[in-house]
């Protein structure tokens, strides 16, 4: 049979020598190798108080997000649900009404908006759908929960503080986002 | 009546001696086990328990603790009085091999001077044998108790390695006592203190057979074919729980430091601190410094074990036994040989 690699070694079957057979000197030499690792460089992180870095392109929790005035980008569209190959979004569309300029940037908003994260599967294609760059994905993985109910992100799970009245939440969310 | 005339001093000091060894050895233990994973986790580049307290060393406790409040088990099949007679029997056997390690010199207490050796008996090395054949009686009660094939298998397997390798040990130590002419470990110790050199200068071979057989005697790996996890699932403490097998991995870790210190004495020189004259501080002094030196050659040895344990991985049964008696036995019975030999010429 032709070999696929030239890997594969003929197994030596020399009877051991003497000294071999002895044993003794290959424990001892096996017994200086595992000594050598107790100089080694350790790569353990302790998790709650050291954490791992993300990679630059990361996916993680989803964010909904603001202009500068603190109003909210998204439109309701449906886009990023079509998108969404998990069909894990799911929203609500409502109109604004007068005395909502502030709140909301066009005449239509999602009134509901909700992503289930057991379904996500954090490709980022809602992040590239959105025309109005509403929806991004950060640098955050969902943490642990007990019902099944938790995973189901809501709008006030999801949107980014509001850089005009929370100042310091907005920026502390804007540094945790890439 | 000799009896009566023991004064109560004595009484009192043996005891003090006695409960101060046990717990000491009970202490060493815990801490034993906790130096194990610690050893273990470095080797194998990783932290190990650092969790409880400053640099895990509450680990220990907490282990005990949860042994302690672990629910006590005793399977219906099993037949009760031995199952609890085997962990207690193991651990009394191997508790009672301190009674005669010479622990350091003397020391002079309340005007009184106190031999730092629970027992000094003459024949203290039969004695450390005797006990140490009993140690194999705690495994092999609970195994059989436990009314379980793979605890019955692997007790069967304790006892045959114990009595393979308790020949070779003997048969190496003849040769020991050939040299020595004393079977009491504190003459043994003296004669080095004195003499120039430590035993293992005169008996290297002797002291490898030993060394080699002592890691059998206490089951510990390459030789931990009782506990052989993936073949006996946990060998002879498969059915125990809580503190009962709490004794039974407390009775290794004991036996241990026991055949440290047994070898410590017989082969290192016991407490005697090289290149430092005793005489030149005050007795007291001189004794407690030989009791660290015996402590850290203690912990040198059981660093060796765990080393070892880490390093290499376990026998198989066939090669166990054509160890013990094509090797161990032949190789001991040629060291006696040549001892002797050796003895005539320079007679």
């Amino acid at each position: 049979m032709q070999a696929l690699t030239n890997k594969a070694q003929a197994v030596n079957r020399k009877p051991m020598t003497f000294l071999e057979r002895l044993y003794l000197i290959n424990i001892i030499k096996g017994m200086m190798i595992t000594f050598s690792h107790m100089f080694k460089k350790q790569p353990t992180i302790r998790y709650p108080e050291q954490k791992r870095e993300f990679s630059p392109v990361f996916r993680g929790l989803h964010v909904l997000n603001r202009d500068e005035e603190g109003r909210e980008r998204c439109t309701a569209c449906g886009l990023c649900a079509v998108a969404c190959p998990a069909e894990a979004i799911t929203m609500e569309a409502a109109e604004r009404t007068d005395g909502e300029e502030t709140l909301y940037r066009e005449e239509k908003y999602a009134a509901k908006y909700e992503i289930n994260m057991l379904r996500c599967i954090f490709c980022g294609l809602c992040e590239d759908a959105c025309p109005k760059d509403a929806i991004y994905l950060s640098e955050t993985f969902a943490p642990a929960n007990f019902t099944r109910k938790g995973f189901i992100y809501g709008k006030s799970d999801l949107l980014i503080p509001n850089p005009l009245t929370e100042a310091g939440a907005f920026a502390e969310a804007k540094g945790v986002e890439a | 009546m000799t009896i009566l005339s023991l004064d109560l001093g004595f009484i009192i000091e043996k005891l003090i001696m006695i409960a101060i060894v046990v717990f000491a050895s009970l202490g060493i233990a815990l801490y034993t086990t906790f130096g194990e994973r610690k050893v273990a986790a470095i080797l194998q580049d990783r932290p190990g328990p650092s969790r409880a307290g400053p640099f895990g060393l509450l680990q220990p406790l907490a282990d005990g603790l949860k042994l302690i409040m672990k629910e006590e088990i005793i399977p219906n099949a099993a037949s009760k009085w031995l199952f609890i007679l085997g962990p207690g029997l193991a651990m009394t056997a191997s508790l009672m091999t301190c009674a005669v390690i010479p622990w350091g010199s003397a020391v002079d207490v309340f005007g009184r001077h106190v031999e730092l050796q629970i027992a000094d008996v003459n024949i203290g090395i039969l004695y450390v044998f005797a006990v140490v054949s009993m140690g194999v009686y705690g495994i092999m009660i609970g195994g059989w108790a436990s009314n379980n094939k793979f605890s019955l298998m692997s007790a069967l397997r304790a006892a045959s390695q114990a009595i393979s390798y308790e020949l070779a040990m003997g048969l190496a130590l003849i040769a020991l006592l050939m040299t020595t002419g004393s079977l009491s470990l504190k003459t043994i110790v003296e004669q080095q203190v004195q003499g120039n050199y430590w035993n293992v200068v005169y008996q290297p071979l002797g002291f490898l057979i030993f060394f080699i057989t002592a890691m059998a005697e206490c089951n510990r790996t390459p030789f931990d074919l009782p506990e052989a996890e993936n073949e006996l699932n946990f060998g002879y403490h498969q059915e125990y729980s809580s503190m009962k097998l709490g004794f039974y991995l407390f009775a290794e870790y004991i036996n241990m430091i026991m055949s440290s210190a047994i070898m410590a004495s017989m082969y290192f020189g016991g407490y005697d601190l090289p290149f430092f004259n005793e005489a030149s501080v005050a007795p007291n002094i001189a004794a407690l410094i030989g009791v660290g030196t015996l402590l850290i050659k203690i912990v040198l040895f059981i660093f060796l074990f765990m080393w070892i344990r880490w390093t290499i991985p376990r026998f198989r049964y066939d090669q166990l036994m054509g160890l013990g008696w094509k090797t161990m036995i032949p190789l001991a019975l040629f060291n006696m040989l040549l001892t002797g030999a050796v003895i005539l010429a320079k007679l």
